[in-house]
């Protein structure tokens, strides 16, 4: 795949008080297509997401230094409410807010000044179907969120990323709290919907990476030890704690 | 070798010091319903001969005058000089009080919250005649100013009142609004919500029983509060039509008669009566706070 980059990650250093978490990572995501970050706990990938949508900026001593873009402009001179609009992001947990089904996901449209019930009711069908979640919910879309099983609610979270139509979405790990059948739905969801977004994807499990990611990034210590198209990192990595960590030699 | 850990046993007195630790346990927790069966017993006692042969005239008369002859126990002016106070009161302290939980447990720093609950305790810690000080040398002169013919008034009693429950709002509303999850409050940000977006949208929503827990508990305090009441209301027996106008509670009605009321006679058990009524309220307001508690629970 050969095209612009959506994201570009130049010189990121992020730490949390005097602990960089993040060094020195230059990485971009290829436009409308998945990139995968791997490697193994505590090697910054999810601290580096939240660089993405600014959410890192709610972490009290927490500071980064480097530059992200999207579409080639600083994502620190947007606003910050109007740039997590555009670069949704799924949790590694699910988190239903604690309002029915159907306000989760018409929360941000709302937000966004969405009034009319009609294009409401459009966006939420839309966007549960996207999820693959409506068959489960459409008799009771106006049930607690929370009262969803965990894979169920996992979607729903997907659901509400998807609300707002946004051109990034970034997935923190989101298979961890759910069954591998609902994963491999979620992840046939995903291959569909990068036809239209760029989607980047952390997650521990290589053969996820390995089956969906069009480009995959290793991440070792805060450090980015080689990224490159899926097919040939796995084949061939350049370094050999590349080829250690995807052999399974530790991690 | 010695026995695995799991093959030995305790010594025996550690049975018998369980039991007795379990046996004063059971005795403290009793303890408290014994208490409040016999408050309610002894108020009993005094007053529900009379509650029973007056409750009609006490409840459709507003003429409360019980040293004239015949004496009037009228106490429909009481209980709307009551429920006026603390329905005015809870007008400024709720408001207030919830927007100061807002700012303590979303807005402030860790160590602006941390200076900030110091001052809302102490405020907690001020004795309720000292309320009454201020409501007389402070507010007094100042509801004089604004317009009103007396300074000692409902309005005057309304905001002793809200003064005296916002610590109470404000700490245990904050701690409503810290006990909703974090990640309720990331999701809602992630989704692009400014901060206050997700403060009105996701976290008052998600507080709202323990809001709700901590206005009962508000106004609870509010119907029983005696002393401040007393010193500001003006505690005049009428039906208020005016926020200016003096007012008489419940409370201040028993702590200002009790002492030159007969013991025995009509008047002391019109008082009491007055008690079972008060105790009924604040047992009925408690009721509700505990359903809503309970409720949130199972939520």
């Amino acid at each position: 795949m050969v095209a612009e980059p959506h994201v570009q990650i130049e010189g990121l250093t992020l730490s949390y008080g005097p602990r960089a978490v993040v060094k020195n990572v230059t990485l971009s995501a290829p436009r409308n297509g998945i990139l995968g970050i791997v490697g193994p706990a505590g090697s910054g990938k999810s601290s580096m997401l939240t660089c993405l949508n600014r959410t890192i900026e709610l972490t009290p001593g927490a500071s980064y230094t480097g530059t992200v873009r999207l579409d080639g402009q600083d994502v620190r001179s947007l606003e910050a409410s109007d740039l997590r609009r555009r670069v949704a992001m799924v949790l590694p947990l699910p988190v239903g807010l604690p309002m029915s089904v159907y306000d989760n996901v018409a929360f941000a449209p709302r937000l966004a000044g969405v009034r009319r019930k009609t294009e409401l009711d459009e966006i939420v069908e839309r966007c549960i179907t996207q999820a693959a979640l409506w068959d489960e919910v459409k008799d009771r879309l106006d049930m607690l969120g929370t009262r969803l099983s965990g894979g169920q609610q996992q979607r729903l979270t997907l659901a509400r990323a998807l609300s707002t139509d946004p051109e990034v979405l970034c997935l923190d790990e989101f298979s961890i709290a759910i069954d591998p059948v609902t994963t491999m739905r979620i992840e046939a969801v995903l291959t569909e919907l990068k036809e239209r977004m760029t989607i980047v994807l952390v997650t521990n499990l290589l053969m996820q990476a390995r089956r969906i990611a069009d480009v995959t990034a290793f991440m070792l210590n805060g450090e980015l030890i080689e990224a490159g198209p899926t097919g040939d990192l796995f084949v061939f990595a350049r370094d050999k704690r590349t080829n250690d960590y995807l052999a399974g030699k530790f991690g | 070798m010695a026995d695995p850990i799991a093959r030995r046993r305790p010594p025996r007195y550690t049975r018998y010091v369980e039991w007795v630790i379990e046996g004063l346990i059971r005795v403290c927790g009793l303890s408290a319903i014994v208490f409040i069966l016999a408050i309610f017993v002894f108020i009993g006692k005094e007053g529900i001969g009379f509650l029973g042969t007056h409750i009609v005239g006490m409840l459709s008369s507003t003429d409360w005058n019980p040293t004239s002859t015949p004496p009037a126990f009228g106490l429909i002016a009481l209980l709307v000089g009551t429920f006026w106070c603390v329905g005015l009161s809870l007008l400024i302290s709720v408001p207030v009080g919830l927007a100061s939980a807002v700012y303590l447990s979303e807005f402030a720093g860790d160590s602006r919250r941390e200076g900030l609950k110091i001052v809302v305790e102490l405020l907690a810690a001020i004795p309720s005649v000292v309320w009454g000080f201020i409501g007389v040398m402070i507010l007094n002169p100042l509801l004089q100013k604004a317009g009103a013919p007396v300074g000692l008034n409902g309005l005057n009693g309304a905001i002793v009142l809200a003064l005296m429950t916002l610590p109470l709002l404000v700490s245990l509303g904050e701690d409503a609004l810290r006990a909703v999850p974090e990640s309720y409050r990331q999701a809602a940000i992630a989704m692009g919500a400014t901060k206050w977006e997700m403060v009105w949208r996701v976290l008052l929503p998600a507080a709202r029983r323990g809001l709700l827990v901590a206005v009962l508990l508000g106004v609870g305090r509010c119907v029983g509060e005696t002393m401040a009441v007393l010193m500001v209301t003006g505690h005049a027996a009428r039906i208020p039509h005016s926020i200016y106008d003096p007012v008489r509670t419940l409370t201040a009605t028993i702590a200002a008669e009790l002492g030159e009321a007969v013991r025995g006679g009509e008047h002391y058990q019109a008082l009491f009566a007055l008690g079972i009524l008060l105790f009924f309220v604040t047992f009925v307001v408690n009721l509700i706070a505990d359903a809503a508690v309970r409720a949130r629970k199972t939520q």
